[in-house]
C-alpha cells in the first residue's frame, strides 16, 4: 500500500515548515501586507481547500519570482500554488490596466504600427500623469520604447531567404520584447548563430509566451496562446529536429514550467528542446562544434545580474561562462537579488514602491561597482536597472555579437565569408 | 470513613464562613460544561470542577462528528432519534461550532445494497431525511469518494468542534454566575448520614487540599464517573471500549462519508476545521487502563486500510497523527453479568438506585447528545432541590454563536480581512470581537499553520482559562496543524511566559507540550511526518537546547528517544487531535 510510506502526492503537505522560502522571498521584507511565499503557499492552501472564503487577497503582492521554489529543501512549488490560488480564487475578472499590462503582444502591434507617436506620448508627463491617475499605472515607470519595424516583418523581408542557405539550422522564439521593442536583440542572435554555422528559423506561428497574462490572471487568452506556441515548437522540435532558441530567460521558464504547471499543457516532449541561446551556444563550444573567436579591440567591464526565472532555471552558469570566454571582458560579479520589477508588477501603482526598495541592494551594487555595462537575460530586468541606475543594459548574445571577430569565426567553423 | 471524621472537623470549625453551592458538576468535558450551564440558566448556584482541564477525556479525543443519526438508525433506533433531534438544535445553538457540510452513506461493490433499503427506512423512522442518490451524482457532490461505489445516500451529518463547544458551554455557565475551577481532582466527598453535601478536591499543581459544598452533586466524569462514583460509594459498571482515529494533514472531503453497512471499524471519515479524521476502531480494554491510551500498529492499519475504501485519496495524503478516546459504555443495572451494554443516555438518581441523596451521575451518551444529557442531570437535579424552571438549553444560543458570522454566510473575500481573522472569526464566532487586533503586534502570527495570531492568543489566555500550552491549543488550535508546534510552540510559549512570568514552568510547559505532540505523531512517524519530527527535534533539542534543562530543572525529556515517557506528572497526556 503507497501510504506504507506516508509520502503525500499533495506537493503542499511536503513542506516541512522550515520558512526558508519566506526568508528568500523578496516581497516578504519590504511588504509587511504579503504573507510571505510558506503562508500564501502551502499554509494556505490548507485553508482555501477547507472554504475558498479562506483566499487572501494579499496574494496578489507575490512577484511570481519563484525563488521560494530555489530556496524549498522539499520541493514544494511554492509559487506554483500561489500563483494557482491567484488564478482560481481571487475575486473578479483582470482590469483593464492589468488586461492591457498582460497582452504584451496585443499592445505591441498596436504600438510598432505607430511607433514614434506611441514613444512621444508615453513620454509625456501629462500623460503619464493621467495614466496614473485613470489606469494606476506608475507615473514614474518608464515604457520601454515600441521599434517602427517588428522583427518579424524585418525578419521575412531581409533574412529570411539567406538563413534557409544553411545546413545546420534552429527554430528562435523571438518573444514580444525583440519583436515589438528591440529587434536589435534578434538581429545579433543572427548574426552570432551565422558565424558559428547555424541558419535561424522562426516557428510558423509565435505568440506571446503568456508569462504577463498569467500573472495578470488572464488564463483562458494564456492557455489559447500557449496552445499555438507548444504546437509550433512541437512541429519544429520533433518535426523539424531543430531545437528552439530563445533570448529571454523569462519565455523561456514560462514555456517549460509554467505550461504545464499553472495551465495544464503537457510539453513532456518538447519541454528539453527549449533553451535559451546561450546555454545551446555553451553547450556547441564545450562539446568542441563550434569555436569563437574574439575581437583583441573589445574591452569593456561587465557584471551580470541573474534575473529569478534564470535562477530558477539554473542556467546562470551559461551566460556567465559563454561571457568569460571574451578575452576584453573585465568580469564584475554582483550580489544575487531580484530587481523588482517582476514584468509587469513593478508597472502598477500599488506595487511601484515596494518594486524600487525590493531592487535598491541591487542599484546600489551596480552604482558601487560602476561597470561599463550591466548584462541580463531578462528584458524586463534591463528596464528596471536602466531606469534606476545610471547603467545601460543589454543582453549577453548582444554583448557576444559585439565582441566577435565575426570574420575568424565564420572561418573556424567553415562558414562561407559574406 | 476517614474522610467524613476529617470533614465534620473542618465543617465545624467553617460552617459560619462556608458557602453552599446548590449544585456541583464534576467533570469539564461537554456534558459536564452543558450541565453546568443548564443548572446557572435554571439560577441554580453552580460550581463546575474538573480534574485537569476542559475537554481533557473522551470530549476531546472523538471524530467531531456532528451525527445526523444515521449511523444508528438501523442498530439503534432511540440513539438514532435523539441525534437528530440534537443535530437540529445544535445547528441553532452552536453554529459556530458546528459546519453543515452534509453526509454520505455509501455502498461500495463489496457491500449489499439491500442493506440500504433497510437504512433509508430505518431513518425514516427516526425522523432524518434521507435523498437516495444516483452514485455518479454522489461523486459529483463529494470528488473525494471512491469512484466505484454502488450506491450513495444523503444525510444531514456534518462536523462539530467539540472543544469549543464545551468552552462555550463554560463560558455560558460563568456568564449566568457559575464558578469553574480547574486542576483540581475530586478525591472524597463529603456526606452527612447518606447525604452527599460535598467535594474533597486536590490541587494538581499544589497539592492543597480544600472542600465546597453543595446540595446536589452530579457526576458527568464519562469514563471516570465508576471512579468517582466508588468514592461517593455507589456501583456505576462501565465498560471503556477504545477508539482510535487518524488525523490527516488537509480536507480530502468536504461531506461526512460513512459506509452504508453495520457500524464496523473505520468506516466513517469527518472533514474536521482544517483536517480529515477516519475512524474508528473499537477495543474493550480494562478500565485502569483509561488514562493510557496508545493506538497501536495494527489500530493504524486498519485505519489506513478501510479509510482507503471510502476515499482513495487517502492512501496518498499525509497523515498528522493519532489518538483513541474512551467511550462510556454503561452496562444496564438489571444485568448483572455486565453483558448487556447501552450506547443511550445514562442517568442515575443514587436516592432511589443506592440510598445515597444528593448525588446523581450522568454518563453514557455520546457528544452529540451532551445537551440533552445536561438536560436530565438538571431536571434530576431541579426536582430533587424543588426548583421549578423550564430548560431553555435548546433555545438560547451559546455565546459565540448569537449571530451568523462571515464564514457561514461564505462570503467571498471580505475586503481587509486577512486569513488569520477570518480563522478566528470561525473559531470563536461572534466573541472573536474580542480579539485585540489594534496594534500590528496582534496581527502577528503564533500558529502559521492553523492561522492563530498573538490576538487570538491573548484573548485565550485572558478569557478562557488557559493555564498552560496544552489548554491554549484546546482553545485556539496553536500547534494543531501540519508542524505540530514545530514553529508555534516555542512562540507561544513566549507569550504564555510573559502571562505568567515563570521561566522555568514555562520551559517544562514547553516539554511537556512537544510531547504529547510527539506521542500523536509516534505512531504514524514515518516519511514526510518522521522528517518533520526530526525537523522539530532538532529545532527544539539541537537549537533551542530544550533537553539540557535550564539550571533549575532536570533534565526535560524530548524528542523520538526518550518522548514515550511520561512527562507530565499533573495530567496524563495520551494524545488528542
Amino acid at each position: 500500500m503507497e501510504q506504507e510510506h506516508n509520502y503525500s502526492h499533495n506537493n503542499f503537505e511536503e513542506c516541512k515548515k522550515c520558512t526558508i522560502c519566506t526568508v528568500y522571498c523578496p516581497v516578504t521584507p519590504v511588504n509587511p501586507d504579503y504573507p510571505g511565499p510558506k503562508q500564501a503557499g502551502p499554509d494556505g492552501e490548507r485553508y482555501r481547500l477547507k472554504k475558498p472564503y479562506f483566499y487572501d487577497e494579499a496574494l496578489k503582492y507575490c512577484l511570481n519570482c519563484k525563488r521560494c521554489e530555489v530556496a524549498c529543501p522539499s520541493n514544494v512549488k511554492i509559487g506554483d500554488i500561489i500563483m494557482s490560488a491567484r488564478i482560481k480564487y481571487a475575486e473578479g475578472r483582470p482590469s483593464l490596466r492589468d488586461t492591457m499590462l498582460g497582452n504584451t503582444d496585443f499592445m505591441g502591434t498596436v504600438a510598432t504600427a505607430m511607433a514614434p507617436i506611441v514613444n512621444y506620448t508615453l513620454g509625456l508627463k501629462p500623460v503619464k500623469k493621467i495614466m496614473d491617475a485613470t489606469l494606476r499605472i506608475d507615473s514614474h515607470r518608464q515604457f520601454p520604447k515600441y521599434a517602427s519595424q517588428r522583427f518579424d516583418t524585418w525578419y521575412r523581408r531581409n533574412a529570411a531567404e539567406k538563413q534557409r542557405q544553411f545546413k545546420k539550422q534552429v527554430a528562435y522564439f523571438h518573444g514580444c520584447y525583440v519583436n515589438y521593442n528591440y529587434p536589435q536583440l534578434g538581429k545579433d542572435l543572427i548574426t552570432v548563430l551565422n558565424a558559428a554555422g547555424y541558419g535561424v528559423q522562426l516557428l510558423e506561428k509565435e505568440k506571446c509566451c503568456g508569462v504577463a497574462k498569467i500573472s495578470n490572471r488572464c488564463v483562458k487568452e494564456a492557455t489559447r496562446d500557449a496552445e499555438i506556441n507548444v504546437a509550433s515548437i512541437r512541429k519544429a522540435a520533433i518535426d523539424g529536429r531543430m531545437p528552439v532558441v530563445t533570448t529571454s530567460s523569462t519565455c523561456t521558464f514560462t514555456m517549460r514550467d509554467e505550461y504545464p504547471h499553472i495551465l495544464g499543457i503537457d510539453t513532456d516532449d518538447i519541454r528539453d528542446s527549449i533553451m535559451l541561446a546561450t546555454r545551446f551556444l555553451y553547450d556547441l563550444v564545450d562539446r568542441g562544434e563550434v569555436k569563437l573567436a574574439f575581437r583583441k579591440d573589445y574591452h569593456e567591464k561587465i557584471a551580470y545580474h541573474v534575473p529569478c526565472h534564470m535562477q530558477k532555471l539554473g542556467w546562470t552558469i551559461y551566460s556567465t561562462s559563454l561571457l568569460r570566454m571574451i578575452p576584453g571582458l573585465e568580469w564584475i560579479p554582483l550580489h544575487q537579488s531580484c530587481c523588482g520589477i517582476a514584468g509587469t508588477y513593478g508597472f502598477k501603482k500599488e506595487n511601484y514602491n515596494y518594486s524600487q526598495e525590493i531592487g535598491a541592494g541591487l542599484f546600489a551594487d551596480i552604482e558601487t561597482k560602476d561597470p561599463d555595462l550591466v548584462a541580463t537575460d531578462c528584458e524586463t530586468c534591463k528596464w528596471q536597472i536602466e531606469m534606476s541606475t545610471s547603467k545601460h543594459c543589454d543582453n549577453p548574445i548582444s554583448i557576444i555579437a559585439r565582441a566577435l571577430d565575426i570574420e575568424e569565426t565564420r572561418r573556424l567553423n567553415g562558414v562561407e565569408p559574406e | 470513613m476517614l474522610v467524613y471524621r476529617i470533614n465534620r472537623r473542618y465543617i465545624s470549625m467553617k460552617d459560619t464562613t462556608k458557602k453552599v453551592y446548590d449544585v456541583i458538576v464534576i467533570g469539564g468535558g461537554a456534558t459536564g460544561a452543558g450541565t453546568a450551564r443548564d443548572c446557572s440558566m435554571r439560577g441554580l448556584k453552580t460550581l463546575l470542577v474538573e480534574r485537569f482541564d476542559f475537554t481533557a477525556g473522551a470530549t476531546g479525543r472523538n471524530h467531531g462528528l456532528l451525527h445526523s443519526g444515521a449511523r444508528y438508525a438501523v442498530t439503534d433506533p432511540e440513539s438514532a432519534a435523539e441525534c437528530i433531534k440534537e443535530n437540529i438544535i445544535l445547528k441553532r445553538i452552536a453554529r459556530h461550532c458546528v459546519e453543515e457540510t452534509g453526509g454520505l452513506f455509501v455502498t461500495l461493490p463489496e457491500d449489499d445494497l439491500e442493506y440500504q433499503a433497510r437504512f433509508v427506512e430505518a431513518c425514516g423512522n427516526a425522523g432524518i431525511h434521507t435523498d437516495i442518490l444516483d452514485p455518479a451524482e454522489a461523486v459529483r457532490m463529494e470528488p473525494a469518494v471512491n469512484k466505484n461505489i454502488i450506491g450513495a445516500v444523503k444525510v444531514p451529518d456534518g462536523s462539530i468542534d467539540p472543544f469549543r463547544l464545551t468552552v462555550a458551554n463554560v463560558i455560558a455557565a460563568r456568564e449566568n454566575g457559575a464558578d469553574i475551577i480547574t486542576y483540581h481532582e475530586v478525591i472524597g466527598f463529603v456526606k452527612e448520614g447518606n447525604r452527599v453535601t460535598g467535594v474533597k478536591l486536590r490541587s494538581q499543581k499544589t497539592g492543597e487540599i480544600s472542600y465546597q459544598y453543595a446540595r446536589v452533586v452530579i457526576s458527568a466524569c464519562g469514563i471516570w464517573g465508576k471512579h468517582v462514583g466508588e468514592l461517593a460509594g455507589v456501583t456505576v459498571n462501565m465498560y471503556p471500549a477504545k477508539g482510535a482515529l487518524l488525523i490527516f494533514g488537509h480536507r480530502v472531503n468536504n461531506m461526512v462519508i460513512n459506509r452504508c453497512r453495520k457500524p464496523a471499524d473505520a468506516d466513517i471519515l469527518v472533514p474536521g476545521d482544517t483536517i480529515c479524521l477516519i475512524g474508528t476502531t473499537s477495543t474493550h480494554i480494562p478500565y485502569d487502563q483509561i488514562d493510557h491510551m496508545e493506538v497501536t500498529p495494527e489500530e493504524v492499519d486498519v485505519l489506513i486500510r478501510e479509510g482507503v475504501k471510502l476515499s482513495p485519496a487517502l492512501a496518498y495524503t499525509r497523515i498528522l497523527r493519532a489518538y483513541a478516546g474512551v467511550r462510556p459504555l454503561v452496562a444496564s443495572d438489571d444485568d448483572p453479568t455486565g453483558r448487556s451494554i447501552s450506547r443511550g443516555i445514562v442517568c442515575l438518581d443514587h436516592a432511589s438506585r443506592d440510598g445515597v441523596e444528593g448525588f446523581i451521575t450522568i454518563t453514557g451518551g455520546k457528544l452529540m447528545t451532551y445537551r440533552l444529557m445536561a438536560q436530565w442531570a438538571t431536571d434530576l437535579a431541579c426536582k430533587k432541590l424543588g426548583v421549578d424552571r423550564p430548560c431553555l438549553t435548546a433555545e438560547v444560543p451559546l455565546p459565540g454563536s448569537e449571530a451568523e458570522t462571515d464564514v457561514e454566510k461564505g462570503r467571498a473575500n471580505v475586503i481587509g480581512l486577512s486569513t488569520e481573522q477570518k480563522a478566528a472569526e470561525g473559531r470563536h464566532g461572534t466573541l472573536s470581537a474580542l480579539i485585540p487586533n489594534e496594534k500590528e503586534y496582534d496581527d502577528a502570527l503564533v500558529c502559521e499553520c492553523e492561522q492563530v495570531s498573538v490576538g487570538e492568543v491573548k484573548y485565550a489566555i485572558n478569557n478562557l482559562h488557559v493555564h498552560n500550552m496544552i489548554n491554549l491549543r484546546r482553545r485556539t488550535r496553536v500547534g494543531m496543524g501540519t508542524c505540530q508546534g514545530e514553529l508555534c510552540a516555542c512562540r507561544a510559549a513566549g507569550l504564555l511566559n510573559r502571562a505568567e512570568n515563570c521561566a522555568s514552568r514555562s520551559l517544562h510547559d514547553l516539554a511537556n507540550f512537544m510531547n504529547e505532540r510527539w506521542k500523536g505523531m509516534y505512531p504514524v512517524a514515518w516519511g514526510d511526518t518522521m522528517v518533520e519530527t526530526q525537523f522539530t527535534s532538532w529545532l527544539y533539542e539541537g537549537v533551542l537546547g530544550l533537553d539540557s534543562g535550564d539550571g533549575h530543572h532536570e533534565e526535560l525529556p524530548l524528542g523520538p528517544v526518550n518522548a514515550m515517557e511520561e512527562a507530565d506528572e499533573e495530567e496524563p497526556q495520551p494524545a488528542q487531535f
